[in-house]
């Protein structure tokens, strides 16, 4: 990273309000927490360390056990990885594939909109954990797998909400000038439409994350999603649920995990736009 | 109460708005008193807080400022002093307020008689029948059509002129003491603006309500105001008698408002005799599906013109009239049903697609309104810099140059280039909208509006710079526009659309002398004049002839004073041509002024 670059991304992180700064450190946290967290662990991911289950938070093992007596912290140490890779690249992949057909439905309008509309309707009449059961009967579970569903799952919501936004700046001056300028509709998207819509499209991104995250516990409760001893952070909610009784931390844990990551994630994606608008 | 007290007196007002080095005022020290019954009117260009001294004598301020010093008095009531909750029994009620956008102030899906009597109903003045009486006899009173059943339409279905008399029906049904009036009349035609500040005037007369009235537009407040307030910056400049301040203004702000109405006519350029530069031929173009080469909703008729280089065509009309589609049109944005645009002799293709870049060059568009013709996520450089590369391929440093050059030329500093676009005033906005348009150069210049989202000084500012580089670059110009003085003073020749067909075609000579088309009578005779007593002579013509609108008879007919039943509504009109005027009517111009006259 030149010095340049640097000093931007300096004045970007100084010209945030402290929200923004408190959510740009949450995500930050479990960005290195992703990609660190399984060589910082204590234990291995699927050992059986303690012989009581649901034990407290104790000098040996930080977060207590979960409901086999695994170390919880280990645990919540790797689950991260899954949730913020599979989520956020499903989210990516998601936004990106939606954003990419609402502006081509918007600027081509006519047939070519009524075409890609009408497909996104039946995507989305499609169950995402009948379509997660089937594929996964086809191919067997993997993490590629598993973020092409959760990224089809999410592509027609975008869309739909892409589109909208599209749809009001296409009509809007800015954009005719350019076609008068005799501009190609692949620039009037990417350099006059788009700008303008990447605000709320990332206020979107932040809402199909939790989605996301919410859809692979599921996925992971009916044995689909990420394979034992393995979990996400969803995963690790579900299967020390019956620790709610007993204030485990086995369970707030991990709850608290997936809290702070996506409400890190949308108090940087809204302080971003504030200091835009 | 005696006569002699003012009904409102505000006292050294002052409205703050918070910022990083304390608080900054938008309104600083303002005092101005108002008899019963009179009315006041604020003027100022955008920015100078005369709707936020109109607002705040209601006592409401807009989110983020405060009200932070003086007083206002309403008759016995002390304004400044009570809480939102003791506000809100006056509001609507003792002072009511009617905004700028009637269309913009109705709620779309609730009907009109619904709204108007809402303020009597929440203030629990009178029964929903008594108040639905009082609608019919307001609506009466402002001489609106049908009174008895427009209040059960929607606002969609009623006109911009109609629709701005319903709200000023909805402000008077709680009888108020004090109306505030927000530039009502801005939106409105000039012929629609002539009726309404008829009807406003009696009404308010009727009311006996005092008033202040907000606008821009100094002849207009010639018509309404009693006392005239100028403010500029958030400061009282002038205050006195309408008579006063129009005749005589003390203040040389308000001198330089008064002149900047009137553009003194530019010199006109040498005629040449040389093939025209863009030439229209039988234009026919519309909206929808083609049938006989017609479209569904046909907007143009059969126009046809011609512009020399370097000369200037003013193109005015109401709104609905076809001018804006005309521009659109000649740049490719609407392909045309028939006829051709010729440009230095070749016929150009209809639509964007088909031109070749070289084509697309020579003619630029200005848009109406820089907000939304200049994308907020671009910088000034960005706006600029596209065109050069589009065009003329010219990147880094080659780019940065002409930039800086075309910003001298808009006479903007060089500091503004690496702002974004949203945080330059309306005026410098224009600016980069025009620049943006001349990095192309283009030898055809289509200005659409450019002036009308802009104050009379700043709107002045830019017809004398679009002027300047005229003349400097030998661009030809297409003004659109329906400020009349502005196109009469600068442009070369004058087109009058009506109802998308070409009803007059005059040089500026012919076009400032006195025979003309019916329709363009009724415009130059509706343009306020700076005469308080304008508004009373003005007559609204009286219709001749109640033919059914047809697409082959004169579009006019409906409304003309001069048409002759089972002529004008049985045969198409003819064109008329004499040197330096043509005319789409079955009547010589001259004849229409004997008419008139008769």
């Amino acid at each position: 990273m030149s010095a340049g670059a640097m000093r931007n991304a300096a004045a970007f992180v100084t010209g945030l309000p402290w929200a923004g700064r408190i959510g740009g450190g949450l995500v930050a946290f479990w960005l290195i927490v992703a990609v660190a967290g399984p060589w910082v662990a204590p234990h291995a991911v699927g050992a059986f360390v303690d012989s009581e289950t649901f034990s407290p938070m104790s000098g040996r093992f930080w977060l207590g056990s979960d409901y086999l007596g695994r170390d919880v912290l280990s645990r919540l140490l790797s689950a991260a990885r899954y949730t913020v890779f599979l989520g956020l690249g499903a989210a990516l992949v998601a936004c990106t594939i939606g954003t990419t057909l609402a502006l081509t439905a918007a600027l081509w309008s006519g047939w070519v909109d009524e075409v890609i509309a009408r497909a996104m309707d039946t995507m989305n009449s499609i169950p995402s954990k009948i379509l997660a059961l089937v594929l996964v009967a086809a191919a067997g579970s993997s993490l590629p797998l598993l973020l092409v569903i959760c990224a089809v799952t999410y592509v027609p919501g975008n869309f739909r909400i892409a589109r909208a936004l599209a749809m009001n700046l296409v009509g809007l001056d800015f954009v005719t000038v350019a076609r008068a300028r005799g501009e190609s509709r692949r620039y009037i998207a990417l350099h006059e439409v788009l700008p303008n819509m990447i605000h709320p499209l990332l206020a979107d991104m932040g809402l199909r994350f939790v989605f996301i995250v919410l859809l692979l516990s599921g996925l992971s409760f009916l044995g689909l999603g990420v394979q034992p001893p393995y979990a996400d952070l969803g995963s690790l909610v579900r299967e020390n649920i019956s620790g709610l009784t007993e204030g485990a931390p086995a369970i707030f844990a991990p709850a608290l995990a997936i809290a702070s990551l996506t409400v890190g994630a949308n108090l940087l994606i809204d302080a971003t736009k504030q200091e835009k608008a | 109460m005696g006569a002699r007290v003012p009904h409102v007196r505000v006292e050294n007002l002052r409205v703050l708005v918070p910022s990083k080095g304390g608080d900054i005022a938008i309104i600083d020290n303002i005092s101005f008193a108002i008899g019963r019954g009179e009315v006041l009117a604020l003027i100022g260009e955008s920015g100078s807080g005369k709707s936020t001294t109109a607002l705040a004598v209601m006592g409401w301020c807009r989110h983020g400022s405060r009200i932070g010093g003086g007083q206002i008095f309403v008759g016995e009531t002390e304004i400044s002093a009570l809480s939102e909750a003791e506000l809100r029994p006056i509001r609507g009620r003792r002072i009511a307020y009617i905004a700028q956008s009637a269309a913009a102030a109705f709620n779309p899906s609730r009907t009109i008689i619904d709204q108007v009597v809402e303020p009597a109903l929440i203030h629990g003045l009178m029964s929903r029948q008594q108040a639905e009486n009082k609608a019919v006899s307001l609506f009466r009173a402002l001489s609106l059509p049908m009174a008895e059943s427009i209040g059960n339409r929607y606002p969609h279905q009623v006109s911009g002129g109609q629709l701005q008399r319903l709200m000023a029906a909805m402000a008077l049904i709680t009888e108020p003491e004090l109306v505030i009036l927000d530039e009502p009349t801005t939106a409105l035609d000039v012929t629609t603006q002539v009726e309404v500040l008829k009807c406003f005037k009696a009404a308010l007369a009727q009311a006996g309500a005092s008033a202040i009235y907000v606008s821009h537009d100094l002849a207009v407040v010639a018509q309404m105001a009693d006392r005239i307030a100028v403010l500029k910056q958030g400061t009282l400049r002038e205050e006195g008698p309408a008579a006063q301040v129009l005749e005589n203004p003390r203040d040389a702000y308000t001198s330089s408002l008064l002149s900047a109405v009137r553009p003194a006519p530019v010199a006109a350029k040498a005629p040449c005799d040389a093939a025209p530069l863009l030439a229209i031929r039988g234009l026919v173009a519309g909206y929808g599906a083609l049938r006989d080469g017609v479209p569904s909703v046909p907007v143009l008729r059969d126009i046809s013109l011609e512009l020399q280089r370097g000369g200037t065509l003013g193109i005015i009309g109401e709104s609905g009239s076809g001018k804006s589609t005309l521009a659109r049109v000649i740049a490719g944005l609407l392909p045309a049903a028939q006829g051709q645009v010729l440009l230095d002799g070749t016929p150009l293709p209809p639509a964007v697609a088909g031109r070749s870049r070289a084509q697309l060059r020579q003619i630029q568009m200005v848009f109406q309104n820089a907000d939304t013709a200049l994308n907020p996520a671009h910088s000034v450089a960005g706006i600029l810099g596209r065109p050069l590369e589009f065009y003329h391929g010219l990147k880094g440093d080659a780019a940065t140059c002409r930039i800086a050059e075309l910003m001298e030329l808009i006479r903007l500093p060089r500091d503004l280039i690496h702002r974004p676009v949203r945080e330059l005033s309306g005026g410098q906005k224009q600016r980069v909208n025009l620049a943006r348009a001349l990095a192309a150069q283009p030898q055809v210049l289509l200005c659409d509006e450019v002036t009308s989202a802009l104050d009379t000084v700043v709107g002045a500012a830019i017809m004398r710079l679009i002027d300047d580089l005229r003349r400097e670059l030998g661009i030809a110009t297409v003004f659109i526009s329906h400020d009349i003085h502005a196109v009469s003073a600068f442009c070369e020749d004058v087109l009058v659309l009506y109802g998308g067909a070409p009803v007059e075609m005059a040089s500026r000579e012919v076009f400032n002398g006195a025979s003309h088309h019916p329709y363009t009578r009724l415009l130059l005779s509706s343009l306020p004049a700076m005469d308080p007593a304008w508004l009373g002579r003005v007559q609204p013509p009286v219709p001749t002839c109640a033919a059914a609108q047809c697409a082959d008879l004169c579009r006019f007919v409906q409304r003309c004073p001069v048409a002759v039943p089972g002529l004008c509504d049985r045969v198409a009109p003819p064109v008329h041509a004499i040197p330096g005027q043509r005319w789409l009517c079955h009547f010589a111009p001259t004849s229409v002024t004997e008419r008139d006259q008769a």
